[in-house]
């Protein structure tokens, strides 16, 4: 618990120590290179609803989410405008994956499988509860189905998967789900 | 065991965060300052001239706009759709013909797609043509003049977004609808949820003539009510075709964000126009009774003429084999884009995470084999695998739009990922990628869509600015930003704001353009009603309750300046001459208490405003138009009188009218 409050803490101190810098630096990038930026999710707005990234981050339940999605590069992509459907694994879902395959994804080189995974677990489009039926499927962003049981509003996705909280976004909404969704082979 | 292994995840989170956390903030070092070249490459010395147009879309404004490259400064806003009162356009009565519709007058419109005539497949730098998506019309822009010459309107049809793109030598321009409505056939009135039954989509083929430019619907064919969204002609080897791309095959007529997405494939449609052509002069298609307005403005008299059409030719695919083809598109495609060989056709499935490219080769073996995997709505769908070239694995999220280069290379914009893409059309490899601030939609390379494309930028039009300009409020401006792509790696040169929502835009080498924009109108050609050639020809006319005043503006003073016997109840026309024949000298012209616009009148053009003053009283009227060392001096009075009053209709500049005793 600590170390996940500590990395809070973290995250929030380098975005607020990220971008002050010295007058002199600033005049020199006007005169040679623009200044790169990070994207989206760099933009500082206090004020605004939480995009759907804000939210997992300030979610001690979702650090291995957000940690896959940095390392797929996909930060920038859920920081968009959207709108989108994010089914959101929890810590304890990837905790019930087999030993060492969060590890195995997070490797550079697994890098596509991750992005896999991780597509799996968007649809483009706001689905709200009452709009996932029962028998319905949907495409996700990596072009595979998933599948969709809702029997007297208790929603699974896959069979497998039960969505135990929704949260709605600036950019959409997140169902937080407790077991990881494998998109199927073919 | 567990504990540790999110401890790790937890640590990694840490690292990854950091990481990314740091390149915005990252301390400029000594290699990045002194290589940084990107505002040399942007700069255009003061007094120097930009190596391209931009000819930019405006979305909402209704506007097209022209910027240089690579300097991105902004040269003029030209009004075609939307009213414009800086320039009197769609105010003076010269110009209300052209916004004229079968609505009746229409003050604004949603323009979103630039296309520029070709010759040959390469850029002639005649005309810029730009679509109104709202009530769908078509607009010719004159690249002399920088005015809209045209406006034609497109019955049948809705939503004109997959539009006004353009076949190699200006054949056509296309429109097709994005929203499928009702035929005007008399059963219009029908309940929304009888959509699959009653509702169509159209593509039309404007064709464009060779001289003139001047626009005519020479068929439309009629199609199921699908959402027709992007479009672009075949060339070189697949000249004579145009792909259309489709999305909402199911046929959604609500919630399309969730109806519309069900499907895994939607369409790119090929239409063999040459066929089309056959059938239409072999009568097979029909009449149809419609009524549309066709505006164009005459460069002679100065003044815009509207009138009302009321037939066009449809053909039905039923009727006409071999005409139109289904290829099937991952996920509701954009895009639709063909290479600069013919060969080519890329469609960007906006929900999908890969880029089909299709083959025109492989897409005319499948129809000599009829290869199809079935019908829709009657139309033969092509096998996906017997037409598709590849795909582009892993692009990135969200492909909507892509540009040529000149050396097999194409450029694709990712909406969700923020990104441009720069790959290889032969082997689909991923070449390169830069990041977009933000939400990248259209993108150009100069002469992108063309056989020729001439490259060296890449310019990204962004829907999302947030922090990358000083903040304007709620409402931020939109976004161009600029790369030189004349190396292996793509490098962000320039951020520039654009006027109303950027969506197409094409750009052409300035000296296309450049040497032939006109200065002048020559006073001697005006062949205006109204005109006024000479101040000695200045007067005031009572035509019952109409007070026309033929009136000439030079440095610096209107002829005449003092008007006195208009009556309260009289409508007044100011017809404004500029009797100067000197490049950059327009006059203005507005008048106090006016529910109307200025004038701004070109060297040797005549125009229009009407007044209907309100009370009586004495008005000052004045040129708005900064013209000289004495525009301040540049003003006169016009009087009204009660209804009933005596006061006779004189003028005068210079002397006063009835002199005073």
């Amino acid at each position: 618990m600590n170390t996940k409050l500590l990395m809070g803490v973290i995250f929030a101190a380098s975005i607020a120590i990220s971008c002050n810098p010295p007058a002199a630096e600033n005049q020199q990038a006007t005169t040679t290179e623009e200044t790169q930026a990070g994207g989206q999710e760099a933009v500082i707005d206090d004020d605004s609803q939480k995009d759907i990234v804000k939210i997992a981050v300030g979610s001690a339940d979702h650090s291995t989410l957000v940690a896959a999605l940095k390392q797929a590069d996909y930060v920038t992509s859920l920081s968009n405008a959207g709108p989108f459907t994010v089914f959101a694994p929890t810590n304890e879902a990837f905790n019930k994956l087999p030993a060492g395959t969060v590890d195995d994804l997070m490797k550079p080189e697994n890098k596509a499988k991750l992005q896999d995974i991780l597509e799996y677990h968007v649809s483009l489009g706001v689905f709200k509860p009452e709009m996932l039926t029962d028998g319905q499927t949907i495409n996700q962003a990596n072009l595979k189905n998933i599948a969709i049981s809702n029997k007297d509003n208790k929603i699974m996705i896959n069979n497998q998967a039960n969505i135990i909280a929704t949260i709605p976004a600036a950019n959409g909404v997140i169902h937080v789900i407790d077991a990881v969704l494998l998109p199927p082979d073919k | 065991m567990k504990q540790s292994k999110i401890k790790n995840v937890v640590l990694a989170s840490i690292a990854v965060i950091a990481i990314a956390a740091l390149p915005s903030c990252k301390p400029k070092n000594v290699s990045t300052a002194t290589s940084g070249d990107a505002a040399k490459k942007a700069y255009v010395a003061p007094g120097k001239y930009d190596e391209f147009y931009n000819i930019v879309s405006g979305g909402f404004s209704g506007q097209m706009s022209i910027y240089g490259l690579p300097s991105g400064r902004l040269f003029r806003v030209i009004p075609v759709f939307s009213v414009d009162p800086e320039k009197g356009y769609g105010y003076s009565e010269e110009s209300k013909a052209m916004l004229n519709t079968s609505h009746g007058f229409v003050p604004w419109d949603d323009l979103h797609h630039i296309s520029l005539s070709e010759t040959d497949g390469v850029h002639d730098g005649r005309w810029a043509f730009g679509n109104a998506n709202n009530t769908p019309r078509i607009a010719r822009i004159d690249l002399k003049t920088f005015r809209t010459a045209e406006i034609i309107e497109i019955p049948n049809s809705a939503g004109n977004h997959s539009s006004p793109f353009i076949t190699e030598n200006s054949e056509y321009v296309v429109a097709g609808t994005r929203f499928s409505v009702p035929m005007s056939n008399g059963t219009t009135d029908v309940p929304i949820n009888t959509y699959k039954e009653n509702f169509k989509g159209t593509v039309s083929f404007i064709n464009v003539d060779k001289e003139s430019g001047k626009m005519g619907i020479a068929f439309q064919i009629l199609l199921p009510g699908v959402d027709f969204d992007l479009s672009r002609a075949g060339k070189g080897k697949s000249h004579g075709w145009f792909f259309f791309s489709c999305y909402n095959s199911e046929r959604a007529n609500t919630l399309l964000e969730v109806n519309a997405s069900k499907f895994d494939k939607d369409f790119i449609m090929a239409v063999n126009w040459k066929k089309a052509e056959e059938y239409v002069k072999a009568g097979k298609g029909v009449k149809k009774n419609v009524s549309y307005a066709h505006n164009t403005y005459d460069e002679k008299t100065h003044t815009a003429n509207s009138t009302i059409e009321k037939e066009v030719i449809m053909l039905d695919p039923k009727d006409c084999p071999d005409m139109v083809y289904l290829m099937p598109c991952p996920k509701s495609p954009h895009g639709c884009d063909t290479d600069p060989t013919g060969e080519y056709i890329v469609g960007s499935g906006k929900l999908a995470a890969v880029i089909p490219v299709f083959s025109f080769t492989k897409m005319q073996e499948a129809i000599n084999a009829k290869n199809f995997e079935g019908e829709y709505d009657g139309l033969p769908v092509l096998k996906y695998d017997a037409v598709l070239h590849g795909e582009v694995k892993k692009p990135g999220l969200g492909p909507l739009h892509t540009e040529f280069d000149a050396n097999g290379n194409a450029y694709t914009s990712f909406f969700v990922s923020s990104e441009i893409v720069k790959w290889r059309l032969s082997d689909l490899s991923v070449l390169d990628r830069v990041p977009t601030y933000y939400s990248v939609g259209h993108l150009c390379v100069p002469g992108g869509p063309t056989k020729k494309p001439w490259g060296k930028y890449v310019i990204a039009y962004n829907k999302i600015t947030k922090d990358r300009y000083l903040p304007t409020g709620p409402e931020l401006t939109q976004s161009a930003q600029l790369y030189d792509i004349s190396g292996d790696k793509m490098q962000l040169i320039l951020d520039f704001p654009t006027i109303g929502e950027p969506h197409y835009a094409e750009a052409i080498p300035a000296e296309l353009l450049s040497k032939n924009s006109t200065k002048i109108y020559k006073i001697e050609e005006n062949q205006h009603p109204y005109v006024t050639k000479g101040e000695k020809e200045a007067k005031v006319e009572r035509k019952g309750n109409e007070v026309h005043v033929y009136m000439t503006s030079i440095r610096s003073h209107f002829v005449p300046d003092n008007i006195e016997g208009v009556k309260l109840g009289d409508v007044v026309y100011f017809h404004v001459t500029n009797l100067e024949q000197d490049w950059d000298v327009p006059h203005g012209f507005a008048v106090k208490g006016a529910n109307n616009a200025e004038l701004l009148i070109m060297p040797g053009e005549t125009s229009t405003l009407m007044w209907k003053p309100d009370r009586v009283g004495v008005f000052p009227f004045y040129c708005t138009d900064f013209c000289s060392a004495l525009h301040q001096e540049m003003q006169g009075y016009i009087r009204i009188s009660p209804a009933n009053s005596n006061v006779p209709l004189t003028f005068s500049t210079g002397t006063n009218q009835p002199p005073i005793n």
